[in-house]
């Protein structure tokens, strides 16, 4: 069974304790009634369900029954990390690998000494 | 013979499990879903004489009164004496919110060397010593019903659950208890 990481419980639970709902970190706009019908089409309805890396919300609502946000590998279910309500999205690149061309020296990564 | 209604208790003459796991319906109890801001906790504390836990996971308990975590806003207060929990909260005097769930909930003990394995059976909830130590308390899944584990003992777990549902949670665990006996 997948494990998932409450942000509120701070432990990993059984998936069965949990309900998806929906994509996350989506702003209903402050002047809603002022918006046109094309406006609120893309606020309301339209996700991208993009391959990959996404961000969702998660409830917990078979434990402590807060909402928090995940971030989730659509392709692979993997959780990669979860993290508390109103939070920022988390910066996930990965670091850039190594190539035979990365010389790292001491001018490059501590800057020139003084 | 004068007509009256009769209280019937939800799992009245229930009995079931095994020597390695005995379940048994608890005792009635007064229950009470409180819940409140991290600023009125020091005032329903001091108002009910009990400190609601407030980490994951965690429960106070004195003299029969038992506040289980639920949430990071959220207690199970239950009382064994039948106090009237709802009037105590309201004598603290800060905002909050209690609902009496007395009626709604009730309770099954599971109690024996193998209780911890009986609800398992049924529930993903990590149960081990290390996890779950005496005290504990989490609101999860049983079968297909929301439960709140307690751990109350060693040895001795209850398992809250709604009322309509109790028949079968006891059903549930008497044969995972069964089952945990060979």
């Amino acid at each position: 069974m997948l494990l998932i990481h409450c942000p509120y419980c701070e432990e990993e639970r059984p998936e069965l304790e949990f309900r998806g709902a929906g994509d996350a970190h989506i702003l209903r706009p402050t002047n809603i009634a002022d918006i046109s019908d094309e406006e609120f089409e893309a606020f309301f309805f339209l996700r991208d369900n993009v391959k990959g890396l996404v961000y969702e919300r998660w409830r917990h609502i078979h434990g402590c029954g807060r909402f928090f946000n995940a971030a989730r590998d659509t392709v692979s279910d993997k959780f990669v990390t979860t993290y508390k309500a109103g939070l920022p999205r988390p910066d996930l690149s990965p670091a850039p690998k190594a190539t035979e061309t990365t010389v790292e020296t001491y001018e490059a990564t501590e800057g020139v000494a003084g | 013979m004068a007509e009256q209604a009769l209280r019937k208790a939800p799992l009245g003459g229930f009995n079931g499990g095994s020597a390695a796991a005995h379940v048994s319906a608890a005792a009635p109890a007064t229950r009470l879903s409180l819940r409140a801001a991290p600023d009125a906790v020091a005032a329903l504390s001091k108002a009910l004489g009990l400190d609601l836990p407030t980490r994951p996971k965690t429960s106070a308990s004195a003299k029969g009164q038992h506040a289980l975590w639920l949430g990071p806003d959220e207690w199970l207060l239950i009382d064994e004496q039948g106090a009237d929990l709802a009037a105590v909260a309201a004598k603290s005097g800060v905002l909050h919110s209690a609902v009496d769930v007395s009626h709604r909930n009730t309770a099954i003990l599971v109690a024996g060397p193998k209780a911890a394995q009986a609800i398992a059976s049924a529930s993903p909830h990590d149960l081990s010593a290390s996890a779950f130590p005496v005290g504990a308390c989490a609101r999860t899944v049983l079968g297909k019903i929301e439960v709140v584990i307690y751990r109350a003992g060693e040895q001795e777990y209850r398992v809250e659950c709604w009322r309509s549902f109790s028949p079968y949670a006891f059903g549930v665990l008497a044969e995972g208890a069964e089952d945990a006996a060979h």
